[in-house]
């Protein structure tokens, strides 16, 4: 294995603790504003590194270039439907949680 | 190690493919229902890519889980408007008889298929040679596309048609799906700008690319209805000049492109969508845009309900 490997390894594994991460969130957070938080951590630096681990591994500029755009995408989407979402929960009366 | 990792990987995709189209179905909870199919249509493409159909994967990811999952959706906020009992009544189901007779009817049709399965012979490898051998004279070099435009160019004329009959039955039926209450924002409207020019772009790529690679005129069709459905959803609205007979010609230029092809080859070669080799390219470049714009534009019109105009009566 050479140090890309190990990079790629170590980026891969990152960025799946935090895709664990955000799970948990989603499944175990109270409200839909907490969920939402956890879930854009998985969307954005999971990805992220996912993404980054796996550009290290391909042979052209073409592709990284493909796989970066893939995550630029991803943050567009999410960071939109995020706001949607906590915005439609507003107008339904949801407050958020409070300890 | 490596078969072992995709052996388990399979395994539970496997699972997952099963117990989320399970859970869709016995869902009481029309809204879950949806979001279960949708997220099935999702894991069923990871299946497809998996063994290695990735024109299939493609247009499940774009039209089994996305525009199916808009279209769903847009009904159900139909329902919740005009009657509210019928997204939440699902529990009464099926009397005793009608729930035995269902099931014997669903073992037999398992029976047969099981069978249908088990009786061919060990040693058949497909069509797939034939196909290879074939490859040169059809004009593209991805075999898929092959397959559909050219070898079998009459299954995906009648698809086409299918569609179109589709909208046709939901234009008569007449329904309106109703607007947002509330104004789309800045959000929405500025992700619909930065994304609808993308879209296009995305859905020309896999209209050419389906030549030598996955891709095509299916898939290519729904990336485009996802930017109308976009801008659908952020309050954009389709100009009343365009409303009227641009609509409908763009509705009908794929399955009419299609149908003329299909006659004049019957004329002039005798067999219906028999595409001679020096042509075969160019033909199915023509089929395929025309088919790329019928297609976006009724799966768009699908997720609008009744013919833009009409709305009010």
């Amino acid at each position: 294995m050479t140090t890309s490997d190990y990079l790629s390894v170590a980026l891969l594994t990152t960025g799946g603790l935090f895709f664990l991460a955000g799970t948990f969130g989603l499944l175990r957070f109270p409200d839909v504003f907490t969920r939402l938080h956890a879930l854009t951590k998985a969307d954005n630096v999971g990805l992220g590194l996912t993404v980054a681990g796996l550009a290290l591994q391909v042979d052209s500029w073409a592709v990284a270039g493909k796989l970066l755009l893939i995550w630029l995408l991803a943050l567009l989407a999410g960071a939109t439907v995020s706001y949607l979402i906590a915005q439609g929960a507003l107008r339904l009366g949801i407050r958020p949680w409070k300890r | 190690m490596e078969t072992l990792i995709s052996w388990a990987i399979d395994v539970a995709l496997a699972l997952l493919v099963v117990s989320l189209a399970w859970r869709a179905l016995a869902s009481t909870d029309l809204f879950k229902a949806i979001v279960l199919f949708i997220a099935f249509g999702l894991v069923l493409t990871l299946v497809w890519v998996r063994l290695n159909a990735t024109d299939v994967a493609l247009a499940e990811a774009a039209i089994g889980a996305g525009v199916t999952g808009a279209l769903l959706l847009a009904a159900y906020a139909k329902l919740r408007a005009t009657s509210p009992d019928a997204i939440v009544d699902r529990a009464g189901g099926i009397s005793g008889i009608g729930a035995i007779s269902l099931l014997i009817l669903i073992l037999l049709v398992a029976a047969a298929l099981g069978y249908a399965v088990w009786t061919l012979p060990s040693d058949y490898t497909g069509l797939g040679k034939e196909v290879a051998a074939n490859l040169d004279q059809s004009g593209v070099s991805n075999p898929v596309t092959a397959v559909l435009l050219n070898f079998r160019g009459y299954d995906t004329l009648l698809e086409i048609m299918v569609l179109l009959l589709a909208l046709l039955g939901a234009w008569s039926l007449g329904i309106t799906i109703p607007r947002p209450e509330a104004a789309p924002g800045l959000v929405l409207d500025t992700l619909s700008r930065l994304l609808v020019p993308l879209l296009i772009l995305v859905a020309a790529y896999l209209l050419w690319v389906g030549a030598h690679a996955p891709g095509g005129a299916f898939q290519a069709g729904a990336v485009l209805a996802a930017a109308g459905v976009l801008m659908l959803l952020s309050g954009r609205e389709l100009p009343a000049a365009l409303a009227t007979w641009p609509l409908r010609l763009a509705l009908v230029l794929g399955p009419a492109t299609f149908l003329m092809l299909a006659v004049i080859t019957l004329i002039l070669e005798g067999r219906v969508l028999k595409l001679s080799p020096e042509w075969a390219g160019r033909l199915i470049l023509i089929i395929e845009t025309t088919a790329t714009i019928s297609i976006g534009v009724t799966l768009t019109a699908l997720f609008m309900g009744a013919p833009p105009g009409e709305e009010d009566r």
